[in-house]
């Protein structure tokens, strides 16, 4: 490893790697700097599966075809325009591309997973997963003649009006260093796994959330750069958040902790209490509202409850269901009042209207007279054994983060393009994403913008 | 709960997949997984044999070791594989000859190889084992024909018996939920997925072995062995063909059938077993299931020895060293034959059978 690179990469996740080969194959020296050990190399993109990119037909792996005026308008509507539509429209043309640059770097597609039909025609899912995916970029990467550290905590960045000069570091056997690079590439990732940061903005509710990701998605990249002038973007409160099983682990549960089955059932909060409309939308455009919603309940603790003639509905869970032969006996197992849970079952049971039940479309399955309503999908739950999933709010990733311009060059407070700072990946995802998500988008800001943020970092680089 | 305890840890395994899924386009075990909610033996059995060990799934596992989910499921397969050869092995008396495999087949094969050599030289005089014999009819001045031809269909016979009850044992019990007949088209399905290794590529871009990069050799050299046997089995074959249908004895010139498939196949068994025992030596201790170490290692042995000293026999046999040589390759051959039913070749046939139940599966899902 030299002391001066042409360009340092800050991260080692998708829009790290993939700022990095883009900087190397556009002739720049390049390295990357992972705070993480080697296992948990690629922060979030370790638990990801797919990418949303526009395309105009079907491919081998697409069902049909999926507009750049369609994802805008998906954009649109999970965000309530809270986007910066000049660099929303710009990443969006630019995710047509990436579909086969992502390719020419060795990662491989496959058809949408069993369980995921419904993204089959907008999102690319990688062969093998997340993992798989990252596995190929450091491939090519290292191939390319790309330097990698892992386990290299960035403990400062030095910058001077705007300009980055260099980044110290602490190793855990090479020990204290400093790396000097002509620019700069943040892609470390967003502060959901910083428990007293999130405590902030969410008091001490932030204790009983659970962290999706590894533990080394700390932000503190963003914040030495938003405490060094450069401007921030997004709202701090704002998340990727879902409702995942409350018997998870702290950190890194990843996907298999979710839970899909709160369209068929009711859930409840700690006083057995409905709190939201559990058929308000097909289940994939919803399943990002709950972990924000379960984080407003009481103890940030929710229950599903449902049923034995739903259980083959939706995909088999890592936890298994908690049973009771009555309602009673489940509300007890669940450490909920026993009384409040049967009045609530059995008002809901009296409440729904005779449907035809097809959770693949808004059926007319739903219930009258009680509030909140559940406006689809709504049957009784009669049939022993009783079922529930305890669930919690699970951190996907934060929207707090640095503002960027199309070319992914940081905006400094006073407004001023930063000379040789760039930003990639959820450290700027805020830029798109206002609030809300749709699946797979998290990915495509970070290829897109790395592979900008690479190409433009070693342009100033060379010149 | 499960009969043991490795079949516990591949229910865990096959539960945590199971709510993940991103493995689903790597190979046959998760699809197969994915047709199934909860797992019997049979299921896990059947799943651990449709597993090639391929590795990809291991590195690129999320949750894979150090991580606490501690997911580890070619290591794991393997383990239960490798029970699984001792559960269904018939007669179930000699099941026990799985656990401690290396020690009983190299017992077996020096026994053989011992046997062939001084029941050479008791039934001959010295003159004879040591002499020049060239022409037709040369090996058969140590041995009989007709004896070598009923100990050999004996110990043949002995094998195919062994290993058609062992696996009509497992085809049972994996036989759930879609019954136990076999259509031609799925075993046609399975004889294409089994011939080309379809599932030891780890999704398409190679295989893993001794680190994370998919830089493994071990299709090839298991095509170089497993043709290389086939070869030898066909140049045998042929020669017996040739012997009772047109009275042509052995040893054959270097240019006739027998010796070319013969010769082809013998590198085959010498290249193939000596990359893949190789491979078995690089892998990454985390993928190994170290207890079945010695059964691997037992059956890449005797290949080995079965294909050189069918080639020294090829080069010297119109020298003085025919005669030990014939014995020793006799008894190679010999030990292959009457182990096969409880070594590491079973393999071949669980695996089979498991590819064969995989395409009927996928036949019965897609309707056609």
């Amino acid at each position: 490893m030299s002391s001066k690179y042409d360009v340092l990469v800050i991260g080692g996740g998708n829009a790290a790697l993939c700022a990095a080969i883009a900087a190397r194959r556009s002739g720049a020296s390049v390295l990357v700097l992972e705070g993480a050990p080697k296992f948990y190399r690629g922060g979030n993109t370790r638990h990801t599966r797919n990418m949303r990119c526009a395309h105009d037909a079907a491919t081998e792996i697409l069902t049909g075809p999926y507009t750049e005026e369609e994802f805008w308008e998906d954009l649109l509507r999970v965000t309530g325009g809270q986007t910066d539509e000049v660099l929303a429209r710009h990443m969006i043309r630019e995710s047509k591309d990436i579909l086969n640059w992502i390719v020419e770097q060795g990662v491989r597609w496959q058809p949408s997973l069993g369980g995921t039909l419904s993204l089959g025609r907008t999102n690319s899912f990688f062969l093998g997963g997340g993992r798989a995916m990252l596995n190929a970029l450091y491939l090519t990467a290292e191939r390319l003649g790309v330097d990698v550290e892992y386990d290299a905590e960035v403990t400062d960045l030095v910058i001077e009006d705007g300009m980055f000069l260099a980044a110290r570091l602490k190793r855990p056997v090479k020990g204290e260093t400093e790396i000097r690079a002509t620019s700069l590439v943040a892609a470390a990732g967003g502060f959901e796994a910083n428990i007293a940061w999130l405590k902030q903005y969410w008091g001490e509710a932030a204790d009983n959330f659970l962290i999706r990701g590894t533990p080394y998605n700390r932000g503190s990249i963003l914040k030495m750069l938003l405490d060094k002038g450069v401007q921030e973007v997004g709202d701090p409160t704002q998340c990727h958040a879902v409702a995942i099983d409350a018997r998870a682990p702290k950190f890194d549960g990843g996907i298999i902790t979710r839970h899909d089955s709160v369209v068929f059932g009711i859930v409840v909060n700690k006083h057995a209490q409905r709190f939201y409309d559990e058929g308000e939308d097909i289940w994939p455009k919803r399943y990002a509202i709950w972990g924000r919603l379960v984080a407003a309940q009481p103890d940030q603790i929710a229950y599903i409850i449902f049923d034995s003639t739903v259980v083959t509905s939706f995909m088999p869970t890592l936890f298994p269901p908690i049973a009771g032969q009555t309602v009673a006996e489940l509300a007890s197992k669940l450490d909920l009042e026993p009384a409040a849970l049967e009045k609530t079952v059995a008002e809901f049971n009296a409440a729904v209207r005779p449907g035809t039940f097809d959770h693949t479309i808004l059926d007319d399955c739903r219930t009258e007279g009680i509030t909140p309503a559940k406006t689809h999908w709504a049957r009784k739950i009669e049939t022993p054994p009783y079922l529930a999933y305890p669930v919690r709010p699970g951190i996907t990733f934060t929207y707090l983060g640095t503002r960027v311009t199309k070319e992914a060059r940081m905006l400094m407070a006073d407004g001023k393009p930063s000379a040789n700072m760039f930003a990639a990946g959820e450290i700027m995802a805020g830029n798109v994403l206002g609030k809300g998500y749709a699946a797979g988008m998290g990915m495509t800001i970070g290829s897109v913008f790395g592979r900008i943020a690479g190409r433009e970092a070693a342009k100033h680089a060379r010149n | 709960m499960h009969g043991t305890r490795i079949l516990d840890e591949a229910d865990r395994l096959m539960t945590v997949c199971n709510s993940c899924r991103y493995c689903e386009g790597l190979c046959a075990v998760f699809p197969a997984m994915e047709m199934r909610r909860a797992f019997s033996d049979g299921d896990l059995n059947y799943l651990a044999n449709l597993c090639h060990a391929c590795g990809a799934c291991y590195v690129d596992c999320q949750f894979s070791p150090p991580h606490e989910f501690n997911v580890n499921v070619p290591k794991t397969l393997a383990v239960a594989r490798a029970e699984s050869y001792a559960a269904y092995a018939w007669p179930k008396a000699l099941s026990g000859a799985f656990a401690r495999n290396g020690l009983v087949i190299s017992i077996v094969a020096a026994l053989s190889m011992a046997a062939f050599i001084f029941g050479f030289a008791a039934l001959n005089d010295s003159s004879v084992l040591f002499g020049v014999h060239t022409g037709p009819g040369a090996f058969y001045r140590l041995m009989p024909h007709n004896a070598m031809a009923a100990l050999f269909s004996a110990a043949f016979l002995f094998a195919i018996l062994a290993l058609v009850m062992s696996v009509r044992a497992f085809w049972r019990e994996i036989g759930t939920p879609i019954g136990g007949r076999a259509d031609g088209g799925s075993i046609f399905r399975a004889i294409r997925d089994a011939g080309e290794l379809r599932y030891l590529h780890g999704g398409g871009v190679g295989c893993y072995n001794e680190d994370d990069k998919p830089t493994d050799r071990r299709k090839l050299f298991h095509h170089l062995t497993f043709y290389g046997f086939l070869l030898c089995f066909a140049a045998t074959s042929v020669a017996t063909l040739y012997h009772y249908l047109f009275g042509r004895e052995a040893p054959y010139p270097w240019w006739d059938l027998p010796v070319v498939l013969g010769t082809l196949g013998g590198i085959g068994l010498i290249v193939g077993p000596v990359g893949l025992f190789a491979a078995k030596m690089q892998r990454d201790p985390a993928l190994l299931d170290e207890i079945s170490y010695g059964m691997d290692v037992g059956f890449i042995a005797m290949l080995f020895l079965t294909g050189l000293t069918g080639m020294l026999l090829l080069f010297l046999r119109e020298t003085s060293a025919m005669g030990p040589l014939l014995a020793l390759h006799l008894g190679a051959v010999f030990a292959l034959f009457i182990t096969m039913p409880y070594g590491k070749f079973v393999h071949g046939i669980y695996r089979f059978a498991a590819l064969v139940r995989y395409a009927r599966e996928r036949r019965s899902e897609t309707g056609s």
